[in-house]
Parts: C-alpha cells; sequence; structure tokens
C-alpha cells in the first residue's frame, strides 16, 4: 500500500530525463524490451527450423544410418529419387488423393454453410454435429475408415446396399483404397463449413437485394453473389487442404501400414510422407529421406505459387477496394 | 425532464426517413432480413427441404461416433452388426482393454504431454506475440515476415534434425520432444495472439506509461488479463493437436510404458486389427477411450473453437 505510491512517482521522472537526454534513447529501450519478450522464438527458430533446414539440406546430400558418421554421397540421393518407383507411386497417390479430396471438400463445406446459413436458429445444434468429427483424433479416424468401409460387413456398403449398390471392397481392393480415404477426410469437413458459414454471415444483404431485382435465382445469386464475395476464405480453405493433403499421413498409417513388418501394407494408400517416414524411421535411410522432403517443399512451393497466381485472378479481397 | 429532450428529435426524422425510402426498401426487407430466401409460396417446400439435408447431413456426421461407442459396448461377433442399440450389451471390452493393455499409464502420459504442449505453448507464443505486437523497432517487419515464413515449411523437412538434435540430448524415448519445441512459441498462435493484442484499446497502456509501469508490469497486469479468451482459444488448440498427434509419438517413443494414447490405440491396431487378432471389439473401446476426452474438451470450449475458426478463416 504504502510502497507503492513512493515508487510510482519515482520511476517517470528518470525514464524521461534519459528519454529527453539522448534521442534514440527510447527507441533503443523498446528495441531491447521487445527483444527480450520475442527472444523465446529467436532461440527456437534457430535451433529448431534455421539449423534444421541447414542440416536437412546437408544430410540429404549424404548417406546417414544415424549410427555412423554421414557419408557425402553428392547428388545421388537425388538421382535415386527420380528412379526410385516407390517415389513415383506415393506422389502419384498423393495427387490423385489431394486432387479428390480438395475440391470435393470444398464444394461440401460450402453446401453444408449454405444450408447452416438458412436454419435460423437451430443452426447452432447443426453446426455443433457437422464439427464434431473434426474433434475425433486422425488415428481414431483410421480405425473407423476400417470398420465403416468393411467391404462384406461395413455400414457404407450396407446403405449403399439399401438402393441396390454393391459397394467395392474399399479396404482391400487397390482402386478403391484411396476413394475411400477421400469419403473418410470429408467426415472432418467441418472446421471449413464454421469458415464458410461466418464468411457468409459477412456478405452484404443488400447485393443480394440487387441480384434479385435483376431477376437472379437462387443458385445465380449464390455463383454470382455469394461465391464471389466470399472468394477470400474459399481459397485459405484450398491452399490449407492442399499443403495438408500432401502432407496426409495418420489416417492412412494407421489403417494400412502396421508397425515394422507388417503384411498388410498397401501399395494403394502410399502417401508420400508416409513413404518419408518409413525410409527415415524404419529403413534409416535418413540421408535419403533428407531428399525425400526437399523434393515434398518444392512440390508443395510449386503447388502454392500457381494457386496463388491464380488466386489474383479469382478472388475478390474487400480490403483492394478501400 | 432531460431524458425527453434527446427522444424528441428522433420522432419527427423517423417517419420522414421512413416516407423517403418506404417505397424502395420494402420489396427488399420484405422477403427476408438475410438476401438469400427466395420468395413465394415456395417457401415453405425450402424451409422443410433445408431442415431435411440438414438432418440427413447430422447422421451422415454424427452417427459414425454412436456407432463406435455403441460398438464397444458389444461383444466381439456383434460389432458389424451395425445396430445402434447393442443387442447384449456389456462392459467385458472396457474390463479387459483395461487389463490387456497399460490404457492407464496411456492416458496419464498424454494428459501430462497435452497439459505442458498446451501450457508452454500459450505462454511462449504468448510472450513473442506481444514484442510483435506492443513496440516498434527497426527489423521488426522482416522479423515477423519470417515468423510467418515458418508456417509455410512443411514439418517433414524438420523431422529428421529435429529428432537428431533430442537424440544428442539423450531425450529420445521420453515425453520432452513431444512438447519442449512449444517453449519457444509456434508461428500460428503468435500470428493468432499478435491479433488479439493489436485489437486492444491504446488508453490503459498509455495509462501505465503515464504511472511508470515497468515492460513486464504492463504485459502482465494490463495486456494478459485482456486477452484471457485468446489465451483459452491457443490452450484449447494446442491441446487438441497434443492429443491427437501421432507422427511425433511414433517417431521418439518405443517403449509401450511411455506411449501416448493414439500411440498406443495404433499398437493396438496392429495387435488386434487387420493381420493381427481381429478381435475389433477391442480396438473400438480403446478408440471410444481416445476420442471422449476430445468431445468433452469441445463441450467445455465449443465458443472457443468456433469463433476461433470462424478467425482463422477470415484472417488468412
Amino acid at each position: 500500500m504504502t510502497a507503492t505510491p513512493t515508487v510510482a512517482p519515482a520511476a517517470p521522472p528518470h525514464r524521461a530525463a534519459g528519454g529527453r537526454r539522448r534521442a534514440g534513447a527510447h527507441e533503443r529501450h523498446a528495441r531491447r524490451a521487445a527483444l527480450a519478450f520475442i527472444s523465446p522464438w529467436i532461440v527456437g527458430f534457430l535451433v529448431f527450423t534455421a539449423w534444421p533446414i541447414l542440416y536437412s539440406a546437408y544430410l540429404s546430400l549424404t548417406d546417414y544410418d544415424a549410427i555412423n558418421d554421414p557419408r557425402w554421397v553428392g547428388l545421388a540421393n537425388y538421382r535415386e529419387l527420380a528412379s526410385d518407383p516407390k517415389v513415383a507411386r506415393s506422389l502419384w497417390n498423393t495427387f490423385v488423393f489431394t486432387a479428390l479430396s480438395v475440391p470435393l471438400h470444398v464444394v461440401l463445406a460450402l453446401l453444408l454453410a449454405l444450408l447452416l446459413e438458412r436454419a435460423g436458429r437451430s443452426s447452432g445444434f447443426f453446426r455443433t454435429a457437422f464439427f464434431l468429427p473434426k474433434m475425433t483424433p486422425p488415428v481414431a479416424v483410421g480405425v473407423l475408415l476400417l470398420l465403416l468401409f468393411n467391404g462384406p460387413y461395413g455400414l457404407v456398403n450396407r446403405v449403399l446396399g439399401w438402393f441396390g449398390i454393391t459397394g467395392p471392397s474399399w479396404t482391400t481392393d487397390p482402386t478403391w483404397v484411396k476413394p475411400g480415404l477421400v469419403l473418410m477426410s470429408l467426415w472432418t469437413v467441418g472446421a471449413s463449413v464454421v469458415i464458410l458459414l461466418a464468411a457468409l454471415r459477412g456478405v452484404p444483404a443488400d447485393l443480394y437485394d440487387a441480384a434479385r431485382v435483376d431477376g437472379a435465382g437462387y443458385w445465380r445469386r449464390v455463383r454470382t453473389v455469394t461465391v464471389p464475395m466470399i472468394s477470400g476464405p474459399l481459397f485459405f480453405i484450398v491452399v490449407v487442404n492442399t499443403i495438408g493433403g500432401f502432407q496426409t499421413f495418420t489416417e492412412a498409417y494407421t489403417a494400412y501400414f502396421g508397425a515394422g513388418n507388417s503384411t498388410y501394407s498397401n501399395d494403394a494408400a502410399l502417401f508420400y510422407v508416409i513413404y518419408l517416414f518409413q525410409q527415415g524411421f524404419q529403413e534409416l535411410h535418413m540421408g535419403y529421406a533428407s531428399a525425400l522432403a526437399w523434393l515434398l517443399f518444392v512440390v508443395i512451393m510449386a503447388i502454392t505459387a500457381v494457386q496463388l497466381l491464380l488466386s489474383r485472378r479469382f478472388v475478390y479481397y474487400e480490403a483492394e477496394q478501400r | 425532464m432531460t431524458a425527453a429532450t434527446p427522444a424528441l428529435p428522433t420522432p419527427p426524422q423517423a417517419p420522414r426517413r421512413g416516407t423517403d425510402v418506404a417505397p424502395l426498401a420494402a420489396p427488399d426487407a420484405g422477403p427476408a432480413s438475410r438476401g438469400l430466401r427466395p420468395a413465394g409460396g415456395r417457401r415453405l417446400v425450402v424451409r422443410v427441404t433445408v431442415i431435411v439435408a440438414l438432418a440427413v447431413a447430422t447422421v451422415a456426421f454424427v452417427y459414425p461416433l454412436l456407432w463406435l461407442v455403441s460398438a464397444s459396448f458389444k461383444p466381439r461377433s456383434e460389432v458389424f452388426d451395425n445396430r445402434l442399440v447393442p443387442a447384449t450389451p456389456t462392459l467385458a471390452n472396457y474390463v479387459t482393454v483395461w487389463q490387456d493393455a497399460p490404457l492407464a499409464l496411456w492416458l496419464g502420459n498424454t494428459v501430462v504431454v497435452t497439459v505442458l504442449a498446451a501450457g508452454t505453448v500459450t505462454v511462449s507464443s504468448a510472450l513473442v506475440a506481444w514484442g510483435f505486437a506492443h513496440f516498434r523497432f527497426r527489423g521488426r517487419g522482416v522479423l515477423f515476415g519470417v515468423v510467418l515464413a515458418t508456417m509455410m515449411l512443411p514439418g517433414a523437412v524438420t523431422l529428421i534434425p529435429t529428432y537428431l538434435i533430442w537424440h544428442d540430448l539423450g531425450m529420445v524415448g521420453t515425453n520432452v520432444p513431444l512438447w519442449a519445441g512449444n517453449l519457444f512459441g509456434s508461428a500460428f498462435y503468435i500470428f493468432l495472439l499478435r491479433q488479439f493484442f493489436l485489437s486492444l484499446p491504446p488508453e490503459p497502456f498509455e495509462a501505465a506509461t503515464i504511472d511508470g509501469a515497468g515492460e513486464w508490469t504492463t504485459f502482465w497486469r494490463i495486456a494478459v488479463p485482456l486477452c484471457r479468451p485468446a489465451f483459452v482459444l491457443t490452450f484449447l488448440f494446442e491441446a487438441q493437436a497434443a492429443w491427437t498427434d501421432l507422427m511425433r509419438p511414433l517417431v521418439y517413443l518405443q517403449d509401450e510404458r511411455t506411449f501416448t494414447i493414439p500411440r498406443g490405440l495404433k499398437s493396438l491396431v496392429d495387435q488386434f486389427g487387420p493381420g493381427g487378432e481381429s478381435q475389433w471389439e477391442l480396438v473400438v473401446t480403446a478408440g471410444v477411450i481416445t476420442t471422449v476426452p476430445m468431445i468433452l474438451l469441445f463441450f467445455f470450449g465449443q465458443r472457443y473453437f468456433v469463433e476461433g475458426i470462424a478467425t482463422t478463416g477470415s484472417k488468412g
């Protein structure tokens, strides 16, 4: 009680005097304080990002088994990438999965958000229902995939049977393994629905009114008003899910890849990061796995760059108008 | 008396506005407050269609979870019978899986990792975010650009060297690599918390400066209490990420007793699932035990999850 009043008046003159005495002292003080607050990140960046990037680049030019010292091999790992059939296989699998899942994900999320927008007061309930799968741990999603998409007994084929459709062997027929994984991934669309619903609610109502006056029907209004107005969040979802799609791991690994020497390993579900994990931590080809990581980095960067270029044509940002 | 005077100017104004704008506004405002609703007699049909479609979607999204819970109370022969209510309900699976697998240990490990991961990342990201939000200094823009750029880096690139760091520190096999990286802040949360800090009104901080409060006091006594919801959000997001992660436990944990629950569930899938002993009822039960805490976390922090994710989209 008594300590505070005595300290408080004492401090400001001290600091103010310092500030007046030397120009830039205030800035130097701010800089020092800022760096103190930021220092955890600086340390973490140097140790857990910058150094690993450099070391990974170095390792990719070596043979390294985590026991003996790295042995310099030049570009041999990268040459091997080009001829390794499993790299081609896993890249293809990853492309197919991403190319199927991202568009379906976006369309489904948009449809559900449009429905929710019109649900009135009950929209909160439905939104919760759509979001719950997103809370399910991916390992459990992988388990659900094996059970629900089971060929003879699974729930999915049972439901298809009601409509006279004989469902495929989703989990064992290589043709259907990826479509099964794609469908299962759509189950966790909830976060995107939440994002799009928030975006929909931000679209000014007078735009719809203007479109209606012009005689535009519902779907035409969706196409010409809604989609352009929420193109920013839509694009965000496309980019994030594409990057995520290229790094997909847990669900497929849980369902199709056992510990070490399982016989169940399925080439149709061999995604890129799964192959990288196998090479790095099961085969202990850490040099080769580092080269794999850099190829993944280049592929993701290239695709994101293409998407950014395309976005200039298709994405409307309100801020640009101001 | 005085209350009436400010009210007076409004009534004469209101009707005038109304008559001016009414002819224009009526057709617009009439059909709906939200613009997408079609006018006319089809409205009821549309309304019913919307509700039916939502109900079908709800079943599709919720039923798999109910299926999982239901199957965990079924004997082995009935797991695939796809009945919602078990024909012969039993608790045997829970007893068996609890005895066969060190589930209590796994749950305990996961709670420890989750709390440490979420706690450390919240504190460290808040500090760093405040450094970027409150101070002006040369190089701030560049430095913050680097923070954002690290979000673009695929985890695969740093995975192996990071493993080697923990290996050299003798931490492989412990839970430290699963959370200690969070001591240094995480780009996404730094970005998120910085946005919150920037949205604070400047007055309390100006007042604090005049009072001669130190930088730490300003941060801890004024900024932090004002941003409590943002910290809850960060904690919950990271808690979910830490609880559900499989990759890092796969990389860093070998001894079954150190497993987190998703890693344990994976080992049960390997043991009892396809190619294993086909005791699906045990896998299903462990799956329920892995999932339920996340469902509870959601209902505890629903507002934070929903609003936090909605903000993420608009900021991107």
